[in-house]
């Protein structure tokens, strides 16, 4: 019979305003903690959508190489030499460098990622413009990632205007030859995709010998992986191979390990939950002490001391549940609103969500073992 | 036939080491079953303190304290939870939870009876509140209530699982003379049909004819006083 009466629920709805103020808070939290994951796993994910947007099985790049914003360039004969393998369909060489692009519609300038390839090797997969590799054969003629931040001005609507669209990159006129997609990340706010000889006639300095990235593709049924070893083994030691999701992972180890946005982003989400579970503390603490006489009172019909504790523990599931859900939608919306605005792939995944469920759940119960304590407060020789 | 209540040379003390303060001295008294009595005294002679001894509130110190056959000096905190669920209390406040209706406020005295079925309680709770004369006000919240209404909650909390002991404290100090007297009677008959023993705590010169025996308390001793209604 013990439980019969939702005592818990009960003394929650008592308390409209707490209520709302509590649930407030909790929604706050998640909605922090949602947000610090969210703009994390966003950074990681924009940080790969060049490597995943490759159209190869093995990449070679420089030892020095950090990531696709610290690039080295190593020479090309490598990847020559790598085409000499068995089991190697065909070899492409990619150029990287960044360039100022000249906004057309207000004259001011930004910096973008320039990514120049052999427009007939297919190295990336284009969906976008039909005929880009022969759009691109024509000179100082560019694809723009129509993904871009809005800085750039409004390429993809001038674009799609019909009229030319022209401006300068690092200062030499190029033609907008039409519209790819990967998106902004956090070392680059836009790209453009040109041919490896336009991207030579932007960057004059640059040595055609020097490559920044050598794609390989290899023939139906030939394993990748021990395809990639072997050319590493046999090429020395100036050339890294890997597979191409071993270079995505290359690129997101990055990110994660060697800077401080991993654990920055982790931090704040540490942050949402402190916050939550002193508001959660503070609230369930006040709900105790309001209640003392009458679970003192309880105390002295025979209820033992479990039975508060179970009182404070229903009290903050309730409580989580009530507050994730609000949070849960609000950062819904605010995906919605900071993928638009940024062009970061931000949106809501389940894994994510039950994380953070799961991190509500033990905010709350960790702020109820807490408040609990003050439950041995109520001393039932005190109610006469 | 063993006294419900038995009391022999019990003393209490307040504080620790200097600041320590005996409130109670050598007490002797018992009290058999279905008997009501009533303790008379001054504040601060120590009834409340005697009152929270017996109810298993507080552990006995020195002497002895029988209660339903159970020693409660050196006590464990199980046989206090026995005693406190065979013992209904009325409280000077009400004490009741503001978050429930008249009706779950009773119930909860019910829960704590685990070989009634919910069907059972339900019914007795219901049959209680009528005795009490809250038929109409079964679902009313605490604050919709009268300062009578609520007390007669609170009798109906303390008496529906039926128990051995009913200790009150001033239970009719914050009533008009006619709801006092009401509650009193309420307590009384109840009480007599259940059978169990009642102990009251008062100042109320008015409801001293409702007591088999009183007892008066000064500076922590107690005396025997002759009933003269």
């Amino acid at each position: 019979m013990i439980f019969a009466i939702p005592l818990a629920w009960l003394q929650l709805i008592r308390e409209r305003i707490r209520l709302l103020v509590a649930i407030a808070g909790i929604a706050f939290a998640v909605v922090l903690m949602l947000m610090q994951f969210g703009f994390r796993d966003a950074l990681f994910k924009a940080a790969v959508r060049f490597h995943e947007s490759l159209n190869t099985d093995i990449v070679l790049i420089s030892p020095q190489s950090t990531a696709l914003i610290a690039m080295k360039s190593f020479p090309r004969r490598r990847l020559f030499q790598a085409a000499g393998f068995d089991g190697v369909e065909s070899i492409s060489p990619l150029y990287l460098s960044f360039g100022l692009w000249r906004n057309p519609i207000n004259k001011s300038t930004r910096q973008l990622m320039v990514i120049g390839v052999d427009p007939m090797a297919m190295a990336l997969q284009v969906s976008d413009t039909p005929g880009w590799q022969n759009a691109l054969k024509l000179s100082d003629h560019v694809l723009f990632d129509a993904q871009s931040r809005a800085e750039f001005g409004p390429i993809p609507e001038l674009y799609r205007t019909g009229e030319p669209v022209t401006t300068e990159v690092s200062g030499r006129r190029i033609q907008v030859a039409g519209l790819f997609t990967m998106g902004a990340n956090f070392g680059a706010d836009g790209n453009l995709l040109t041919s490896d000889l336009n991207f030579l006639r932007m960057f004059p300095d640059r040595n055609p010998g020097l490559i920044d990235v050598g794609l390989v593709r290899v023939k139906p049924g030939v394993d990748a992986k021990a395809l990639a070893k072997r050319i590493g083994a046999t090429l020395g030691n100036d050339v890294l191979v890997m597979t191409r999701n071993d270079f995505a992972e290359f690129e997101r180890s990055y990110w994660e390990k060697s800077t401080s946005i991993g654990f920055i982003f982790s931090l704040g989400a540490l942050m949402g939950f402190i916050v939550g579970s002193v508001i959660v503390y503070q609230i369930l603490y006040t709900d105790v002490t309001d209640h003392l006489a009458e679970y003192a009172t309880l105390k002295a019909m025979g209820y033992r001391d479990i039975f508060f504790y179970g009182v404070v523990m229903q009290e903050s599931l309730i409580l989580s549940c009530l507050g994730f859900l609000p949070g849960f939608v609000v950062s819904f919306a605010l995906y919605t609103v900071i993928a638009n605005a940024t062009s970061l792939p931000v949106w809501m995944t389940l894994e994510r969500a039950t994380l953070v469920f799961t991190l509500t759940v033990t905010m709350c119960t960790l702020a109820g073992a807490i408040a609990m304590r003050r439950v041995q407060a109520a001393d039932p020789a005190d109610i006469f | 036939m063993e006294p419900v209540i038995s009391i022999q040379g019990l003393n209490h003390y307040f504080g620790h080491g200097h600041l320590r303060k005996q409130v109670l001295f050598d007490l002797s008294a018992h009290i058999d079953a279905g008997e009501i009595v009533i303790m008379t005294g001054p504040s601060g002679s120590g009834k409340t303190t005697l009152l929270t001894l017996i109810g298993a509130l507080r552990s006995a110190q020195e002497g002895s304290l029988r209660v339903l056959g159970q020693e409660l000096r050196h006590s464990t905190t199980e046989q206090q939870i026995q005693i406190r669920r065979q013992t209904g209390y009325i409280f000077q406040g009400h004490n009741l939870l503001h978050a429930l209706t008249a009706r779950q406020n009773v119930q909860m005295a019910m829960d704590l009876q685990p070989h009634v079925s919910a069907k059972q309680a339900k019914k007795r709770v219901d049959e209680m509140l009528c005795a009490v004369g809250l038929q109409d006000h079964l679902d009313y919240y605490p604050h919709q209530l009268s300062g009578g209404q609520k007390q007669r909650v609170a009798i109906a909390r303390a008496l529906v699982a039926h128990p051995k002991i009913v200790l009150a404290d001033e239970p009719t100090a914050a009533l008009d003379k006619k709801s006092g007297r009401d509650v009193v009677e309420i307590m009384r008959n109840l009480a007599r049909e259940q059978g169990c023993t009642i102990l009251i705590v008062t100042h109320d010169n008015r409801i001293l004819d409702v007591a088999d025996r009183l007892i008066h308390m000064e500076d922590g001793r107690l005396s025997e006083t002759t009933l003269s209604v």
